[in-house]
This record gives C-alpha cells, structure tokens and sequence, in this order.
C-alpha cells in the first residue's frame, strides 16, 4: 500500500534522514523504532508532507504522494497524529473532531464516523463541548486519534502517541491502536517504548542516525540480539 | 451636563464602531499569519474612493455600492495576498514590515497619481438629516455607519465562530501545520484572511464616505487607531478588537469635549499605555 524508497530529507544542509526505505502492506501495523534524535519522526513527517524530501520517493497504491502537498495528501488516505498532538487549544473537541473530517463533504457519513470514534473513546461524549487544551495529556491524545481518524483515513501515521501520558493509560492507547488497526487501517508506527511498539506491530524497522540497520517480522526483532541490546537494554 | 455627557458617549460609540470594524481586519490577518498590515489604512481609502466614483462617475449611493465595494476589496486583498505577502511568509519580521509598508506608500502614491491629492467628497446621500429621541441627536449618516459596521463585524464573527470555513481559518491561525494535516490549504486560508481583512477595511470607508473627506492619504488617521484597538483587544481578537473599539471611541469623543479635541489622540495613547503596562496581553487576548 505505502512504499517508500530511499527517502532523504535535510534540515538545511543537515541532514536527518540519510537513506531509509520502508512499505506499509494493507492491514498492518509497522514499527519504526530507533534512539532519539534517529531521524524517525522525520520520516512520519515527510510521509505526511511536511518535510519536503530531498530524494528519494513515496508510493501510496503504485502512484508517487511526493510531489503533493501535506493537505492534498489527506483526501488520499493518509493521516498524521503528529508528535505532542497539536490539538487546537481554544477549540472544542468537537470542533477538532469536525475539523479532521475538513477533507469530507458528506454530512451523514461525517456524523456516523463521529459516532464510530465515540465509540472507539467513550469519554469524548461527555467532553464535546470542552475546550481540547483543558483535557488532560491522555485524553488529549485520544482526541488527536479520534481526529486523525476522521479524515477515514487508509494509513494512520502515530508518532509518538505515548509521549507524555500517564503509564497507566499507556496501555489502553496501544490497546486501541490494535482495535483501530483490526478495524482495517494500516498503521505506521513511531515509538520510543520499543517493547510496547513491537509487542503490537506485525512489521518493524530499526533506523540509527537516519539509515535503517534491521528490519523484519516484529516478533523476531523484539528476540533479536541487536533490537535487546541497544533497545531494552537486556 | 447629563443629556451633554450622553449625547457624546453615544457619538464615541457610533465612530467607536467604525474604528472597531478597520481594527477587524487588521487584527484577522495578524491573527491567521502574524503579519503586520502597515497597508490596512490603504484599503479603507480604496473603499471610499470606490465609493466616490460609484456616486461621482454613476450617481450611485455609496450604500448601493458598498456590496460591490466589499467584493472588490475582498478580491484586493486577495491578489495582495497571493503576488506579494505570500513570498515573505517565512521573512524576517523586518522584511514584512518593509513590504507592508511600502505597500502603503505604493497606494498612496498611486491614489495621489490617479485621482490628484484633492479632497473629495460624496454629497447628497440617501440616508440624510438627523434622528433625534430623547433630547439627544444624531446624523443620520454615522448612525447609519455605525449600524453597518456592527452588522458586518458580526457577520465576520458568526462567520469564524459557526461555519467551516471559519473553523478552518481559525485552526490555520492556531498551527499552521496541524491545520495541513487536517486537509486545510494554508494558502487557500491566508488568501482570505487577507480578503476578508481588506474587505472590512473597504465596507469601513464606503461606511464613511458621506461624512469624512476622501484624499489618498486618509487612511493615516485610521490605521493607528486601529493599530491601538489591536493590541487594546489582544492580538488576534475579533471580539477584544470589538470591544476596544467602542472604548477608544468614546474616549476619544469624551476627552474631545472634556478637554480639547486637540488632545483626544493623547488620551487614546494613554489608554494604550496603561493597558499594555497593566494587561499585556491585551483586554480580551490570551496570555
């Protein structure tokens, strides 16, 4: 489904993703996992269109993405729940929730997937009305997912979607991320808790300093000796 | 002294509109893309000078015309937008202010060079004369003006507030990236922001075209008002910018009467000073 061959960006003239390849297969979850600073949110970023590439190229179903802008990126299946959620503050979350589904015109369909991610996170029924930047980090990410999930997105891109949540919610997150996942999006995954990524990916790749270095069956990667090594620490 | 003191709070109010209605979409536009407009004050002449020629050229009335007048500025600040602000987005802040202001002086000079720096005016308008209760009275022409303006910076807030264009133009001003990832042209959304501004600032001088002289430099006594209702208000702040309207408005008058009419800028200023030292963020802004 999503393919993306030797993809090189720079800040500048530094650059932080060197040469990285890696495809997404309708139904999947994909781990990106790496130490900070590896260059993985840079690649959710230029998969989405905010970063420009400096070469390399990007597929979604055999037809090149790169070349379109991160809005007209959207209708076409692709939606980012960028790192630190950038929610709209002063914005209700229905508001926000609207707002993911700007790309869609029909009125009917928005509200049935309104009702779907109420669904999918109960606790936005009581919460429509509230202001997003009053929620707390939790419930902030969950309405960063129910809004990038209201484009009806074919991939979903989560970066980080850990960060800055309480441990006990941390569970519950990657628990819907498995739910939304079996519901038929594909998912590119980028995560700092490496075991917690690859316990619930199918697929994996390691990336250090902007190249990847092992990529394979999730399972395999979270027993191999590099991935408990230089991850877990084992 | 009361009926005195009444009847100059009400007339602040009326000019207080006015003034609120230019500080609009000066304080839209800075909102959206944190770009200072030295060129605002530029519209709001092009709206009376569309205006001038509608009555002068036509005989037509500058309220028939001020659809038109709103669509044409609209369509200005648009164009503005996309042959000029657009390629100094990501500039330093002093290339924009640079280019904004010589915007400005473009314009005038323009004005200066087409239509002569003569003052001109639009006389025998339809609405004329007076309405009077109470004891107090008032022309005609700015209540009129008064009543435009509530209606079209309502219309600007109902728009931001309850449709999806608004909401989106809101997100775009809240983070620019998170609004792209939404599917929203930023673009798109900056050329409206810049339409809608322009065509606050042209509905504002066609409102003012039967009481005020048009001459190119008029936007000069305009912009620094609303320059003061926008920081009065808080950055960004479509209803702050409102409110600090109607107060420097009626400061203005009634420091005009109490004290000199000479002095009412002094005590606008002082205003200023005093909520910018005590509130920075402005009346209504958020911290």
């Amino acid at each position: 489904m999503l393919r993306a061959r030797s993809l090189r960006v720079c800040y500048g003239r530094v650059p932080a993703v060197h040469d990285v390849s890696l495809s997404v297969d309708a139904g999947q979850i994909v781990a990106v996992v790496g130490a900070n600073g590896a260059g993985k949110s840079t690649v959710l970023r230029a998969l989405a269109g905010l970063n420009r590439l400096d070469a390399g190229a990007i597929e979604l179903d055999g037809r090149r993405v790169d070349g379109l802008r991160a809005d007209q990126r959207v209708p076409l299946g692709i939606s980012l729940v960028p790192e630190g959620r950038h929610l709209f503050p002063r914005l209700s979350v229905q508001r926000n929730l609207e707002l993911g589904a700007f790309t869609r015109h029909d009125r009917a369909e928005v509200a049935a997937s309104l009702e779907r991610v109420v669904e999918i996170f109960p606790f936005l029924k009581d919460r429509r009305q509230q202001a997003a930047g009053t929620l707390s980090g939790g419930e902030q990410q969950m309405v960063a997912i129910a809004r990038g999930l209201m484009s009806r997105p074919r991939l979903l891109l989560l970066d980080e979607p850990s960060w800055g949540i309480a441990p006990m919610l941390v569970a519950r997150i990657f628990e819907t991320i498995a739910a939304i996942n079996r519901s038929g999006v594909a998912i590119l995954l980028v995560e700092q808790n490496v075991k917690r990524a690859l316990s619930v990916a199918h697929r994996a790749t390691v990336i250090q300093t902007g190249r990847v270095v092992a990529e394979g069956a999730a399972g395999e990667l979270l027993r191999s000796d590099l991935v408990r090594q230089a991850y877990l620490g084992l | 002294m009361t009926q005195i003191l009444l009847q100059t709070v009400l007339s602040g109010v009326l000019i207080g509109l006015v003034y609120a209605l230019v500080a609009v979409g000066l304080t839209l536009i800075f909102g959206v893309m944190d770009i200072v407009n030295f060129a605002h004050g530029e519209f709001l002449m092009l709206g009376m000078y569309a205006s001038f020629w509608g009555w002068a050229l036509w005989k037509l009335d500058p309220l028939f015309t001020l659809p038109f007048t709103a669509l044409g500025l609209f369509a200005v600040g648009a164009l503005l937008y996309r042959l000029v602000i657009r390629r100094i987005i990501d500039a330093p802040m002093l290339s924009q202010v640079f280019t904004t202001f010589g915007l400005m002086i473009l314009f005038r000079g323009l004005a200066q060079y087409l239509w002569s720096p003569d003052f001109r005016s639009v006389e025998h308008t339809v609405v004329d004369g007076k309405v009077a209760f109470g004891g107090l009275s008032f022309g005609l022409p700015q209540v009129t003006a008064a009543a435009g303006a509530v209606v079209t910076t309502g219309a600007v807030w109902w728009f931001l507030r309850f449709t999806r264009l608004g909401a989106a133009l809101e997100a775009t001003a809240a983070d620019r990236e998170a609004a792209a990832l939404m599917g929203i042209d930023g673009q798109k959304m900056f050329a409206l922001a810049w339409g809608i501004g322009a065509a606050c600032a042209g509905v504002a001088g066609a409102l003012l075209s039967s009481t005020y002289p048009i001459f190119p430099d008029v936007g000069a006594s305009f912009i620094l008002v609303a320059f003061v209702l926008v920081a009065l208000g808080g950055f960004g702040s479509v209803t702050g910018a409102f409110w600090a309207g109607i107060l420097v408005g009626v400061v203005e008058v009634v420091g005009g009467f109490l004290w000199d009419p000479a002095y009412k800028m002094v005590l606008v200023l002082s205003l200023y000073l005093l909520v910018v030292w005590l509130r920075p963020q402005g009346l209504l802004g958020k911290a």
